[in-house]
């Protein structure tokens, strides 16, 4: 609005008239259209750069890159599947924790929250996702990891120890308070903040004459909730989970910091382990030859795993809204 | 009129105690007061965990931070004091950077969304991949700058770390850009071309001008989103002990990286400074986020 007042007090000023120049108008329309273009560019050279990059690894060991449990740097083998199988279990525990902690809190501040409380409670759960992921590792390594280890993962261990199939999954042979279950946990409170506020913005947007028709019948809120909200928002809260698996895939920092970076793949959740970014992280900076092209064919996977995620998060997301 | 006038609340028994619930099932009472219970355990779980690390960082960062923390340089291995004046001023010096390459960018291409491109395929196109760059890895785009800046000219510098800062921040800035420039109302583009200006002016002058409080705030959410950034920089800055050259060629210290290699170092020292910088850092991106908020209310 100040573009009008701003606009109608230009008479009052000494009349210069510009004759507008058509070369600005075109080379304006042409460097938008350009800058536009490179956002296409961008992701095209980022997957260019990964799939050359990792080439070499690729053509050198096949598909067993991806199979091959091997990760021996003396002698030049590598095999992307502890990694692969990392990535993947921190994610899924990560949303197994932060999607019901996420569906919550929208819950709380859509339907529950009195409304003064509303907004202070919403930039606090936003300020989690601005928290850099490096405070969540500092966080994650030297608050939590002792915590969790003196006392979930030494007593589990006590009790779970020689049980059939628990006693291997929950069982840990070093309880450091590192590892696998550790790293989704602090991925959990990572991606809560992406799975609410998208969740809480879907719940709104929901015209309140169905919930008040709901409540009109005698349902609780619950029952609101539950028949009401939840289906209306159904495939978007999916597609805001997506896109909290995408972001779970790739978060490196605080991984790096909390998953134990072993190289072996270990049968239980709470043992050390490593993702595919952690070891990127870990090792990028010494690794030289094979190993360097290794390494971006990690990144390469992780490209096209998170790639497919987010599209298809974004397409699940944008029936309703863009996000 | 008068019937409506009476609130809904006010028709109810005060005197009754479990007057609301009527004659609800005690199995449906249970499971409502279930849910509210557990999502207000759920929110409060959340907020705890940012006071937190907000706690966390406070207690031990706070004891780290000196005078000294701001005018010294990073101390190298065994040796006492130091501070990390280098990292943050590299820190400032990156991120500056990195928004200077993505303002430009990013303001263009989300005009060229908002008004030339609209709901064509291409736009959509563009539009769709623009948000997949939104949440792609940032590991993935240090990498990516790597293969492209350090590999062939042999060696990490300040500009590969800008230019990795840059592409994440392009993404946040081309999204903020065309929304607030959709928020702009129609009429307005319509009055400016009346006059005779033809669609850059209008754009420059009227478009943009409407439109600056909310593209301020982009900008400043993706100095925040970039300000903390680790990963990228690994690959592509790296990092070192000293004043870093001004032609920001070879490694340029920067907090982030110092962070995270200081956090888990033997030496008393560091792990101090790994906190004084986190304190630092944290305060600094919260502040950001805070500031960007106030504005975007301020304009609505």
């Amino acid at each position: 609005m100040t573009a009008v007042t701003e606009m109608t007090s230009m008479p009052s000023a000494p009349a210069t008239r510009r004759t507008p120049k058509a070369t600005f108008d075109v080379v304006f329309r042409n460097a938008s259209f350009l800058a536009a273009l490179l956002v296409l560019v961008l992701l095209a050279g980022i997957m260019l750069s990964m799939v050359i990059g990792g080439w070499p690894a690729f053509r050198e060991f096949g598909l067993g890159f991806v199979t091959s449990s091997v990760w021996d740097t003396q002698n030049d083998q590598y095999g992307a599947w502890p990694a692969i199988v990392g990535t993947i279990s921190t994610a899924l525990i990560a949303l197994v924790i932060g999607v019901p902690l996420s569906l919550g809190i929208a819950v709380y501040l859509t339907q529950l929250a009195p409304p003064w409380f509303k907004r202070p409670v919403s930039t606090a759960i936003e300020l989690l996702a601005a928290v850099p992921s490096i405070i969540y590792g500092m966080w994650g390594l030297f608050v939590f990891v002792p915590l969790f280890a003196a006392y979930v993962q030494i007593p589990l261990s006590n009790v779970v120890e020689g049980m059939p199939i628990v006693g291997t999954v929950l069982y840990s042979r070093s309880p450091s308070g590192l590892g696998i279950f550790t790293a989704g946990i602090i991925l959990a409170f990572m991606i809560i903040p992406f799975i609410a506020s998208i969740t809480r913005d879907m719940l709104e947007q929901i015209p309140s004459v169905l919930r008040e028709s709901a409540y009109g019948i005698g349902a609780t809120t619950w029952e609101v909730v539950r028949h009401v909200l939840v289906p209306q928002a159904g495939v978007s809260i999916i597609g805001a989970i997506m896109l909290g698996l995408g972001r779970a895939l790739g978060e490196t920092m605080a991984v790096t910091f909390v998953v134990g970076n072993a190289n072996r793949l270990s049968a239980s959740i709470l043992d050390p382990g490593s993702t595919i970014a952690s070891r990127i992280a870990n090792e990028f900076n010494e690794a030289m030859g094979l190993q360097l092209n290794a390494l971006i064919a990690l990144g390469c996977i992780l490209f096209f795993v998170t790639f497919v995620v987010l599209v298809i998060a974004r397409l699940l997301v944008s029936r309703v809204k863009r996000y | 009129m008068t019937m409506t006038s009476a609130t809904p609340g006010s028709s109810m028994p005060k005197s009754l105690p479990h007057a609301e619930w009527g004659r609800v099932r005690s199995g449906r009472r249970t499971a409502d007061r279930a849910m509210k219970v557990i999502a207000t355990g759920f929110t409060f779980l959340a907020i705890f965990v940012l006071f937190w690390i907000l706690g966390m960082l406070i207690v031990k960062g706070l004891g780290g931070l000196s005078l000294a923390t701001f005018t010294q340089v990073t101390p190298g291995p065994g040796t006492e004091g130091g501070g990390l004046a280098n990292a943050i001023v590299g820190s400032i010096v990156l991120t500056f950077l990195g928004i200077l390459i993505a303002t430009p960018i990013g303001v263009l291409a989300g005009t060229w969304l908002a008004e030339y491109g609209r709901k064509s395929p291409l736009a959509n196109l563009i539009r769709f991949i623009n948000d997949i760059l939104l949440s792609a890895p940032s590991i993935l785009i240090g990498l990516f700058v790597y293969v492209i800046l350090v590999e062939p000219f042999r060696g990490y510098s300040g500009w590969a770390g800008g230019v990795a800062l840059g592409i994440i921040a392009i993404p946040v800035i081309v999204r903020t850009t065309e929304d607030m420039l959709n928020l702009v109302p129609g009429p307005l583009r319509e009055a400016g071309a009346a006059l005779g200006a033809p669609p850059s002016v209008v754009i420059t002058s009227v478009t943009w001008r409407a439109a600056k409080a909310g593209m301020v705030t982009g900008i400043l959410l993706a100095l925040a989103r970039i300000a903390g950034e680790t990963a990228p920089l690994i690959f592509t800055a790296l990092n070192n002990n000293f004043w870093f050259s001004p032609t920001l060629v070879g490694g340029v210290s920067n907090l982030p990286v110092t962070i995270y290699q200081f956090a888990s170092a033997p030496y008393e020292n560091w792990q101090q400074l790994a906190w004084a910088g986190s304190l630092v850092i944290t305060m600094s991106i919260l502040l950001l986020s805070i500031i960007a908020r106030r504005i975007v209310r301020g304009s609505k």
